[in-house]
C-alpha cells in the first residue's frame, strides 16, 4: 500500500481494479460471441439483440441498476433462485459491483469487437475452409488473430468504463466500504464528508490517469488492427 | 480422373443447369462474365449450396461434404492470402490445420519460384507474387483437384506472362487435375487440354481443346475475333536471322524467335483471322509459312464471314474469311488449299509449353 493513500482510499482503488478486471474478463467470451452474431449472423431477433446490448448505453444508469436489483436482488426472480439453489448472491457483494460494471461496459466491448470483425474479409475465411479448416479452426486461426487488436481495444475500453461505473453500482449494491465501494462511489462518499476534499481529489487524479491511459492504449491497439489486416 | 458435375440452381437473374463429365488434365470453363462459370467452381468447392447438386470426383460424392472435407485446392482471382501470416505460414496453412506433416514444400517453392519470399508478409508482395504463393498454398494442402477462378484476371499482361509458365508446369509436371475458369481465349488456348464453353448457365460446348478451338461451329461461342486453333509443334532450330523453325504435323513453320531449346515441344495458337487461303501454291509472297491443307468443314457466320476448318496431317487450323472469297475459291469439304500465315502474326504470348505426351 503506497503511503500517500489512506487505507480507505487504497481499499476503494484495489476493489475497483478487482471489480473491473473480473467484469472485463468474464464478459469477453460472451462479448465475442454476441459481436460475431451481430456482425455475421442473419437470424430473427437480430435487431432485438442489437437493441438489448446497447440498452445500458442509453438507459439512465440508475434504471439499469434498479433492473439489476429487481432481477438479481435477494428478492429478485433470478437472485432468489441463485440464493436458494447455490447459496450465491450478487446483492451488496463485490461480485454484484462486477456484474453492474460488466453490464454497463458490455455495449462498448461488443462495439469494438464488432467493428474489428466487420473489417475481416469473409473471403479469407472461405479460403481457409477450402484449405481444410473447420469453422472452429477458421475462427481460431484466421478470424481471431485478425480481430485480436480490436478485442484488446474493446477490453481496455470496457475496463475503463467499469472503473468509472457509478449509477448502476450504487443503485444495485450500495456503497459499502471494503465490499462495494469503488473509486467513483468512494469519491462521492468523501465529498459528503467535511474535510474529505483532499482524499476525493487524490482519487479523482487516479481516475483521470487511469481513464487517459486506457484511451491511449485502446487507440494504439486500434491502429494495429488496420496494419494487421493490411498485412504489412 | 473423372469429375461429374450435375447442378441446378436458380439465381435471381438466371438459371444454372449443368451436367458434364470432365476428364483429367486442365479443363477450362470458358464463358462471358456472368455466364455461371464461377458458380460452378464454387459449387464444386462447397462455397455455393445449389438447389440441387451431385458432384462426383473419382467415385466419391462431394456434394454432401462441407468445404473443409472436400480435399480440393482453390486459387481465387484475389489471392486471399492470410495477412497476419508470413508467406511460409500461408503455404503451410493447409497441412497445419489438418495436423499433417508439410510434404513437398521444397518442390512447390522451386516450381513456383517463391523461395525468396518465404519470410515476407502478403502486404509487401506484388500481385504476381501473391498469386504464385496462393497457388503454392493450394498445392501444399495436397488437393485431389485444383480449382482456379480467373487467377490471372487481376494482373497486367507482364504479370500474366510471368505466371502462365508456372501453370503450364503445374499441368504438365504434377498430373494434378485442374478446373480453370477464364474468359480470356488466348489464356484458354495456351492452357486448356479440355474446354467447356459455358453460356447463360448451360454447357454450350465440351471437348478436347484442339477440337473445340478448331471447330467452326464452336468458335463463334468463343468470340470470332479471337477464334483460332492450336498447333502442337517441336522446335527444330533457332536460325541466324532471328526466326525459329518449328516442325508440325502440318509441315515446317517459321516464327519470330521463341523461347525454348531445339527438341522442345510448344503449342502455338494461330488466330483464324490471320490465316489466308489460296487454291494454288502462291509464288513471290512475303509470307514465310505456306502449308498444304484440306478443307474439312465450313460454317457460315451471321455476317459476311465464313469459318473454315482445315486439316493438315493430324492437325487442324481454323481460317476466317468472307463468304465472297469462299465462293470465289469454290471451297467445299475435301478441296485442297494452301494456308498462308505471316510469321509475325504469331505473338510471343500465343506460344506456350506443352506436355511431352501431348
Amino acid at each position: 500500500m503506497p503511503d500517500w493513500l489512506t487505507p480507505e482510499e487504497w481499499q476503494a482503488l484495489s476493489l475497483s481494479l478487482k471489480v473491473s478486471f473480473w467484469a472485463t474478463v468474464v464478459s469477453l467470451p460472451p462479448g465475442v460471441a454476441v459481436a460475431q452474431a451481430l456482425a455475421r449472423g442473419r437470424f430473427p431477433g437480430h435487431g432485438l439483440l442489437n437493441g438489448l446490448v446497447h440498452l445500458p448505453l442509453i438507459l439512465p444508469p440508475v434504471v439499469t441498476g434498479y433492473l439489476l436489483l429487481l432481477t438479481f436482488g435477494r428478492q429478485g426472480w433470478l437472485g432468489s433462485a441463485l440464493w436458494d439453489w447455490f447459496g450465491f448472491t450478487f446483492a451488496f457483494r463485490w461480485t454484484g459491483a462486477a456484474l453492474a460494471a460488466a453490464v454497463m461496459a458490455f455495449p462498448l466491448l461488443v462495439r469494438a469487437i464488432r467493428l474489428a470483425l466487420e473489417a475481416v474479409d469473409p473471403k479469407l475465411e472461405q479460403a481457409a475452409a477450402t484449405l481444410g479448416a473447420s469453422r472452429v479452426v477458421v475462427f481460431l486461426t484466421v478470424t481471431l488473430p485478425l480481430i485480436l487488436p480490436g478485442v484488446i481495444a474493446g477490453a481496455v475500453l470496457a475496463f475503463a468504463k467499469a472503473m468509472g461505473e457509478f449509477g448502476a453500482t450504487i443503485t444495485f449494491v450500495a456503497n459499502i466500504p471494503g465490499e462495494t465501494q469503488t473509486l467513483p462511489t468512494a469519491i462521492y462518499a468523501f465529498l459528503q464528508l467535511p474535510g474529505g476534499d483532499a482524499a476525493a481529489l487524490r482519487l479523482v487524479a487516479i481516475s483521470v490517469a487511469l481513464a487517459m491511459g486506457a484511451l491511449v492504449v485502446s487507440e494504439l491497439l486500434s491502429r494495429r488492427v488496420a496494419a494487421r489486416i493490411a498485412g504489412k | 480422373m473423372t469429375l461429374h458435375i450435375q447442378l441446378r440452381h436458380a439465381f435471381p437473374d438466371f438459371r444454372l443447369e449443368v451436367d458434364m463429365v470432365l476428364p483429367g488434365g486442365l479443363t477450362c470453363l470458358f464463358g462471358r462474365s456472368g455466364s455461371g462459370k464461377t458458380s460452378i467452381v464454387n459449387a464444386v468447392a462447397g462455397l455455393l449450396r445449389p438447389d440441387a447438386a451431385r458432384i462426383v470426383l473419382d467415385g466419391s460424392v462431394l456434394n454432401d461434404l462441407p468445404p473443409h472435407r472436400r480435399d480440393l485446392g482453390y486459387v481465387f482471382q484475389d489471392a486471399r492470402l492470410f495477412p497476419h501470416l508470413t508467406v511460409a505460414e500461408n503455404l503451410c496453412y493447409g497441412p497445419r490445420v489438418r495436423r499433417r506433416k508439410v510434404e513437398g514444400m521444397a518442390q512447390v517453392v522451386e516450381l513456383l519460384g517463391i523461395g525468396g519470399l518465404l519470410s515476407r508478409r502478403p502486404g509487401t508482395l506484388s500481385g504476381g507474387e501473391r498469386q504464385r504463393v496462393a497457388i503454392g498454398r493450394a498445392l501444399l494442402a495436397r488437393p485431389r483437384l485444383l480449382l482456379m477462378d480467373e487467377p490471372l484476371a487481376a494482373l497486367d499482361e507482364a504479370r500474366k506472362a510471368e505466371i502462365l509458365p508456372y501453370i503450364e508446369a503445374l499441368r504438365d509436371e504434377t498430373g494434378l487435375p485442374i478446373l480453370y475458369v477464364s474468359h480470356s481465349l488466348p489464356e484458354v488456348a495456351r492452357l486448356a487440354t479440355t474446354i467447356a464453353v459455358i453460356e447463360a448457365g448451360r454447357v454450350a460446348a465440351l471437348g478436347p481443346a484442339a477440337a473445340i478451338l478448331s471447330d467452326p461451329v464452336a468458335a463463334p461461342l468463343l468470340g470470332l475475333r479471337e477464334a483460332g486453333a492450336v498447333l502442337t509443334a517441336r522446335i527444330a532450330s533457332h536460325e541466324d536471322d532471328g526466326l525459329t523453325r518449328l516442325t508440325t504435323a502440318a509441315g515446317p513453320l517459321w516464327l519470330p524467335r521463341i523461347a525454348g531449346v531445339p527438341g522442345g515441344r510448344v503449342r502455338v495458337r494461330i488466330a483464324a483471322q490471320d490465316v489466308i487461303l489460296s487454291r494454288d501454291r502462291p509464288l513471290g509472297l512475303s509470307a514465310l509459312n505456306i502449308l498444304p491443307a484440306t478443307v474439312a468443314a465450313l460454317h457460315d457466320g451471321q455476317g459476311p464471314g465464313v469459318l473454315v476448318r482445315l486439316e493438315l496431317g493430324t492437325e487442324f487450323l481454323l481460317a476466317r474469311l468472307t463468304r465472297r472469297s469462299a465462293q470465289a475459291l469454290r471451297l467445299a469439304p475435301g478441296v485442297g488449299v494452301f494456308a498462308v500465315l505471316k510469321s509475325v502474326a504469331v505473338a510471343q504470348a500465343d506460344v506456350g509449353a506443352t506436355a511431352p505426351s501431348d
